[in-house]
């Protein structure tokens, strides 16, 4: 993007400062309530990666994150921001409990790519209506898939207490899957090589399934035909069309690939870890996928790094409110905000400092 | 369905619409000088809960209000910095802004009084009052009249009453000051502007404070006028509806109070029957008419009812050039 700043700043310093500063700003917050902040840090660092159970949970929370860290990412690559994850996921949670409910499965192997499949393709149809709307009718796509969000809650919703209540059973969820349709957690996954994992933490085989879906995303975009034009697209749309790019073609495919992703998550909060359609099992993941991509500069490593790194401050955060009340667990929300914040919108404050910086480096050299 | 009926909607129509007019305004004013803000939901939230924290500290809704305001202004300024000064994303940064303010919010609650994210409840001096009109426990008796008059127009608090002539202030402000002009020349062709002599940065400053001090007094109505106090995430998406009803509206300030009303009427409709009988056409369920609004806005969006053109310079940074 700009020739001042060698490639390693741009990849990995500015990113790093920007978190720093987010960080920075959160440890103050965390001082003005009357906590010591790094008290909270060495709390938060072993709550989530200090056991293996921890570990179990950490992972857990990476795995939601890896997919619509993804979604978003795959977007952003064709210039669109997609901020409908949370709806994308919501309907993909609907896709995977049909599937789930469908049969009575025999084996979770025969049901893993029907569950999979089912998610992923009620995810991509939920995100179909804005993108279509944005390539052919010019309908701006972060309104339509925030409009998208709320109608997908009240869908599900309606869906949950009118029509797919289990019978006799008064919260607004479906019956529980099918034991065949259970899968394999990573304390049964382990046992297979005769490892031991705690029994408890919800980490299941989707999170393969995440590692996989980062090495699709890296193959996608920069190994394939189609992942050529999604970048041409996104870096310019004119230099893109001279070249014989579609961009209805481009908007369509990224955007379907990236409400697949983000309704892929569903198979592991819904089919791996609730084994039932429940309200609200998104949790405002849809929306972590945006600081996500963003702290990930959209590739599928940094996506990675990065969801494990709010997978750290969820897992954490949850054990941060049992020692320190005073911090309750929306400490979270707003580092999360601040992480959006200042790798987002506010990347600039340090990009520019850091580049004449470089600059005067340069001069100053002979 | 009876008069009495009709009346108690369009009466709860009125107090479900304010914070949506004031919202809406906001967003109207930061839009047509051409910054994006999806922050309105945030800037609303940091307002209501700033309201009632100090209104329960100090026992006074006026000293409320202040900080409320101040904390929207506060979080408009950034917003400012990231889209203005800083030329970065103006809907990531909206997007920040919303997460920071429902989770500094509740944060802040918990801490400050342990209730869960509560405020106490309010009362006496530390909210708004209903402002009962002149004879108007007189006049309740006459048929059709009495009620229109009781009800659906006195009894309300000071906020609703503000928020009408803000609509038509904001009109006369956008379409017939200089200012206005200015500021609407800003979102269509900021070079202009500059060309003229005018600084894009001071108006569009001036615009996003415009914007936090408007989503503010939406704010506090929140906790302070409509409920007797600040509850968790209590804006629940009203930020995002004044903005589906800003462009339903298209942009233009009286369509927007219409539009407000409309999606106030929509809600007050939704609380007051839970499910609809139609007729022939069998239940309308309650989440359809909470989808209303959203379904609406997209269907205006795709452009197949006239087309919804937001100001040109819109969500573009502006580059000075050397």
């Amino acid at each position: 993007m700009n020739s001042q700043m060698p490639k390693w700043a741009d990849v990995a310093l500015i990113p790093l400062l920007n978190l720093l500063l987010a960080f920075l700003v959160s440890g103050l917050v965390v001082l003005w309530i009357g906590e010591n902040p790094l008290h909270a840090l060495v709390i938060i660092i072993k709550g989530s990666i200090g056991s293996a159970y921890s570990w179990g949970y950490t992972l857990y929370y990476t795995t939601n994150f890896v997919f619509t860290g993804l979604a978003v990412a795959v977007a952003f690559h064709a210039k669109m921001f997609n901020i409908g994850g949370e709806g994308q996921a919501t309907l993909g949670g609907l896709g995977a409990a049909l599937a789930c409910l469908s049969i009575d499965w025999p084996h979770w192997l025969l049901a893993f790519p029907v569950i999979v499949a089912g998610a992923a393709l009620f995810g991509a149809a939920w995100a179909a209506v804005p993108a279509y709307l944005q390539a052919r009718r010019g309908s701006h796509i972060v309104i339509t898939t925030i409009m998208f969000n709320f109608i997908a809650f009240a869908l599900l919703v309606y869906l949950l207490v009118h029509v797919m209540k289990a019978p006799g059973s008064m919260a607004p969820e479906t019956k529980t899957f099918p034991p065949g349709a259970h899968l394999p957690t990573a304390h049964e996954m382990l046992a297979w090589f005769g490892i031991g994992f705690p029994k408890s933490p919800p980490l299941n085989v989707s999170f393969l399934l995440a590692l996989a879906a980062c090495v699709f995303v890296w193959a996608l975009i920069w190994r394939t035909r189609l992942g050529y034009a999604i970048r041409a697209f996104g870096f310019s749309e004119p230099a893109a069309v001279y070249a014989g790019i579609s961009p209805f073609r481009v908007i369509m495919i990224s955007m379907l690939i990236s409400g697949g992703l983000a309704g892929m998550m569903a198979v592991n909060t819904v089919a791996g870890e609730a084994e039932r359609l429940l309200i609200d099992s998104v949790q405002g993941a849809g929306f972590v996928g945006i600081a996500v991509a963003l702290m990930g500069r959209s590739h599928p490593v940094g996506v990675l790094l990065a969801a494990i790194l709010f997978g750290i401050l969820y897992q954490g955060g949850a054990e941060l409110e049992f020692e320190l009340p005073a911090v309750s667990r929306e400490m979270i929300v707003v580092i999360q905000a601040l992480v959006i914040l200042f790798t987002g919108a506010l990347d600039n404050m340090v990009r520019m400092p850091v580049e004449k910086l470089f600059i005067r480096m340069r001069r100053g050299a002979p | 369905m009876d008069f009495a009926t009709v009346i108690q909607i369009l009466d709860s129509m009125m107090r479900l619409s304010t914070p949506l007019i004031f919202a809406c305004l906001a967003g109207l004013f930061s839009e047509r000088a051409g910054i994006f803000d999806i922050g309105l939901e945030g800037k609303m939230l940091a307002s209501a809960f700033f309201s009632a924290a100090v209104a329960a500290f100090t026992g006074s809704v006026l000293l409320g209000m202040m900080a409320g305001l101040t904390a929207s202004m506060l979080l408009a300024l950034v917003h400012g910095m990231a889209s203005i000064t800083f030329r970065g994303n103006q809907l990531i940064s909206g997007v920040a802004i919303n997460f920071f303010a429902s989770g500094m919010t509740a944060l802040i609650g918990q801490n400050w009084f342990k209730l869960g994210g509560r405020t106490p409840s309010l009362s006496g001096d530390g909210r708004f009052l209903p402002i009962e009109f002149p004879f108007a426990v007189n006049i309740e008796s006459v048929p059709i009249l009495g009620p229109i008059y009781s009800e659906l127009f006195s009894g309300h608090t000071f906020l609703v009453y503000l928020s009408i002539p803000t609509v038509f202030l904001a009109w006369w402000i956008l379409f017939r000051t200089r200012f206005g002009l200015r500021l609407r020349a800003v979102g269509e062709n900021p070079e202009a502007v500059d060309t003229g002599g005018l600084s894009v940065t001071g108006l569009r400053y001036q615009a996003t404070l415009i914007c936090g001090l408007l989503c503010g007094l939406g704010g506090a109505y929140l906790s302070t006028g409509m409920a007797a106090g600040f509850i968790r995430d209590m804006t629940a998406g009203k930020g995002f509806i004044a903005l589906a009803a800003l462009i339903f509206a298209k942009w233009r300030p009286v369509y927007a109070l219409l539009a407000c009303l409309l999606f106030g009427l929509l809600e007050a409709i939704a609380i007051r029957f839970q499910n609809i009988e139609i007729t022939g056409l069998g239940t309308v369920p309650l989440q359809l008419m909470q989808a209303l609004p959203y379904i609406l806005t997209v269907v205006i969006l795709a452009g197949f009812v006239g087309k919804a053109i937001p100001p040109r310079a819109g969500g573009e940074p502006y580059v000075k050039e050397r």
